[in-house]
């Protein structure tokens, strides 16, 4: 894989990320358990959409020829997508929400603060607007995990069970493909090999912390970074792309 | 001295201070009917801002840009903010938001009729901000001037994102009039659709208003629900010109002698049959209420055991 052609895979997989999440938390907006938690995850799925549009800008000029962040955005199909895995996962209920969050935003902030040392100007740039955002993220879903797990028998066992499903997704987070194999070289992509004992280290502190029970499997899904996905990302980019699709060319 | 010269005596005090365009704060003495009215009114503008939404909800998933996307997401949050406002306004008169939420659930507490209608297609988001918020600013300008301390002041910042949403409405739908011949055509069949039950918003006419005398003179209302409506009419026409859009009214014509638009006869019969609960969405809305509400219960719960156990943990810290 060329340089060019790792960057634009790479910026994409980051854009991508925020948005599908952005849309899985925007599914939540006038449903959450009370206002204020309404309000927060607004918050936050409105950051994730913010710092996808720069992503996908910088994409969109990666790619040139007049391309735009809604090509990016609604005239990919599923295959070409590059989230990870766990970012996709649905709002079963409540618990699901809240650590599909925090199981991202540990691995996140870690990642973000790497990628302000970046070689890319572009990227460090936009990983320095972004990380403020994603600490105040993974505050808000810790202490939420925190809460919901030590709150009553019955939170804990939801989120035990959120957990034993979603566990199965981290794998993917801090494990390199080609692309940033490519990338390592030149000091453009974050080396995830380090990033993966503080990131266990960190999200098993706060499930001790939740007197949550690591789940007993070495989590194993891949793919999502590649384009490999479950079921649900082509639902869920389904109804995001219905309006450029049924209308193609107009503005809106 | 008997106790009701006492109580004409405290509403003469209060009525005194409202003519004197004196705010009535929480603690200050009030009628029972005047905080009875208040609660109502304010928990209805509450339940209104909450259920409202939903139809905009609709579209977030749907929007058809990035940019649209994150404009629409960030007003719909404002409008549960402007929930959480309105709800502490209410609660400074010695009701508590659950009580509230109660009656918003079992059907006993009313909000905004204007929210049981569908929104069926992207003009439809744009439309509402247009003419939805648009109706509801000139209801709320005129309540930042309401005689109820907490009341006005939540108005006074629930304005300035309303008239950005009404802007933000507008500016939708100029994209489409400037759009395609498809897009042209959903934008007018929006305006066809949305047009009358923007103008029911402003309540039923004088005549049959059955509290607006006294809300007038407790300074609640300043304005008539025939007056606001008429304004709302001449400021709204020349903006649909604009557009390039036709409002559904054959009688619509500028009167030179009243100096204001006429318009025709709005349907009442659908009004009420919407108030009383047969209008397209109403059942549905409060199931989606409901439906969040039930759901959420185990993770409010949770929330309070938790904080119970810290604060007992911190203690036997404390203690030891
Ligand atoms: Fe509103
Ligand atoms: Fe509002
Ligand atoms: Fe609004």
């Amino acid at each position: 894989m060329d340089q060019a052609a790792a960057l634009l895979d790479y910026v994409l997989r980051l854009a991508d990320s925020n948005l599908v999440l952005g849309q899985r938390l925007a599914e939540c907006c006038g449903h959450a358990p009370e206002l204020e938690l309404d309000i927060a995850l607004t918050n936050i799925s409105l950051d994730l959409m913010g710092q996808a549009r720069s992503l996908y800008q910088y994409a969109a000029e990666l790619k040139g020829n007049g391309c735009t962040e809604d090509d990016l955005a609604y005239f990919r199909t599923e295959r070409e997508f590059r989230n990870p895995l766990l970012v996709e996962y649905p709002n079963e209920d409540f618990a699901y929400t809240i650590l599909r969050q925090f199981l991202f935003d540990a691995y996140n902030q870690l990642f973000y603060q790497a990628l302000e040392n970046s070689s890319d100007a572009r990227l460090a740039e936009i990983a320095r607007k972004s990380i403020k955002e994603i600490r105040y993220h993974l505050r808000f879903s810790a202490e939420w995990c925190i809460r919901l797990g030590d709150g009553t028998e019955l939170s804990r066992q939801k989120m035990q069970t959120a957990l034993d499903d979603l566990w199965d997704y981290t794998a993917e987070l801090c494990t390199p493909n080609a692309t940033d194999q490519t990338l390592l070289s030149t000091g453009i992509a974050v080396d995830l090999e380090q990033l993966k004992a503080p990131y266990f280290e960190r999200v098993e502190e706060i499930l001790t912390k939740a007197t949550l029970r690591k789940p007993d499997y070495e989590p194993f899904q891949q793919g999502g970074k590649e384009g490999s996905h479950t079921e649900f990302l082509g639902h869920l980019l389904a109804e995001l792309q219905v309006l450029q699709r049924t209308y193609p060319g107009a503005e809106w | 001295m008997t106790k009701s010269i006492n109580i004409a005596k405290l509403e003469a005090r209060f009525q005194a201070k409202v003519d004197a365009e004196q705010k009535i704060e929480p603690k200050d003495w009030m009628p029972e009917a005047y905080r009875k009215t208040l609660i109502r009114q304010i928990s209805q503008h509450a339940h209104s801002e909450v259920v409202g939404m939903l139809p905009e909800g609709n579209w977030i998933l749907r929007a058809p840009s990035l940019r649209r996307k994150v404009a629409l997401l960030a007003k719909v949050q404002d409008e549960a903010g402007h929930g959480l406002y309105l709800y502490s306004a209410a609660e400074t008169l010695g009701i508590n938001r659950d009580e509230l939420f109660e009656q918003l659930l079992t059907g006993k507490a009313k909000y905004s009729s204007i929210f049981n209608y569908p929104t069926q297609t992207w003009a439809d988001i744009g439309t509402v901000g247009w003419l939805v918020d648009g109706a509801a600013i000139m209801n709320q300008v005129m309540l930042t001037r309401t005689s109820y301390g907490p009341y006005a002041r939540a108005m006074v910042r629930i304005c300035k994102e309303e008239s950005f949403h009404q802007r933000q409405g507008y500016e939708i739908l100029l994209a489409l009039s400037q759009g395609t011949e498809e897009q042209r055509k959903m934008l007018q069949d929006a305006v066809n659709r949305w047009w009358w039950p923007s103008l029911m918003m402003f309540g039923p006419s004088d005549a049959e208003s059955t509290h607006s005398a006294q809300s007038m003179a407790w300074k609640i209302k300043r304005k008539s629900n025939d007056q606001l409506r008429q304004e709302f009419v001449d400021a709204t026409v020349r903006q649909a010109e604009y557009l390039g859009v036709t409002l559904p009214d054959p009688d619509l014509k500028w009167n030179e002698e009243r100096g204001h638009y006429d318009f025709g006869k709005i349907n009442w019969d659908e009004f009420w049959a919407v108030v009383k609960g047969r209008g397209p969405c109403n059942k549905n809305r409060l199931k989606t209420r409901r439906k969040a509400h039930e759901n959420g219960a185990w993770v409010r719960e949770a929330a309070m055991a938790h904080a119970e156990k810290r604060a007992a943990r911190q203690k036997e810290e404390g203690i030891a």
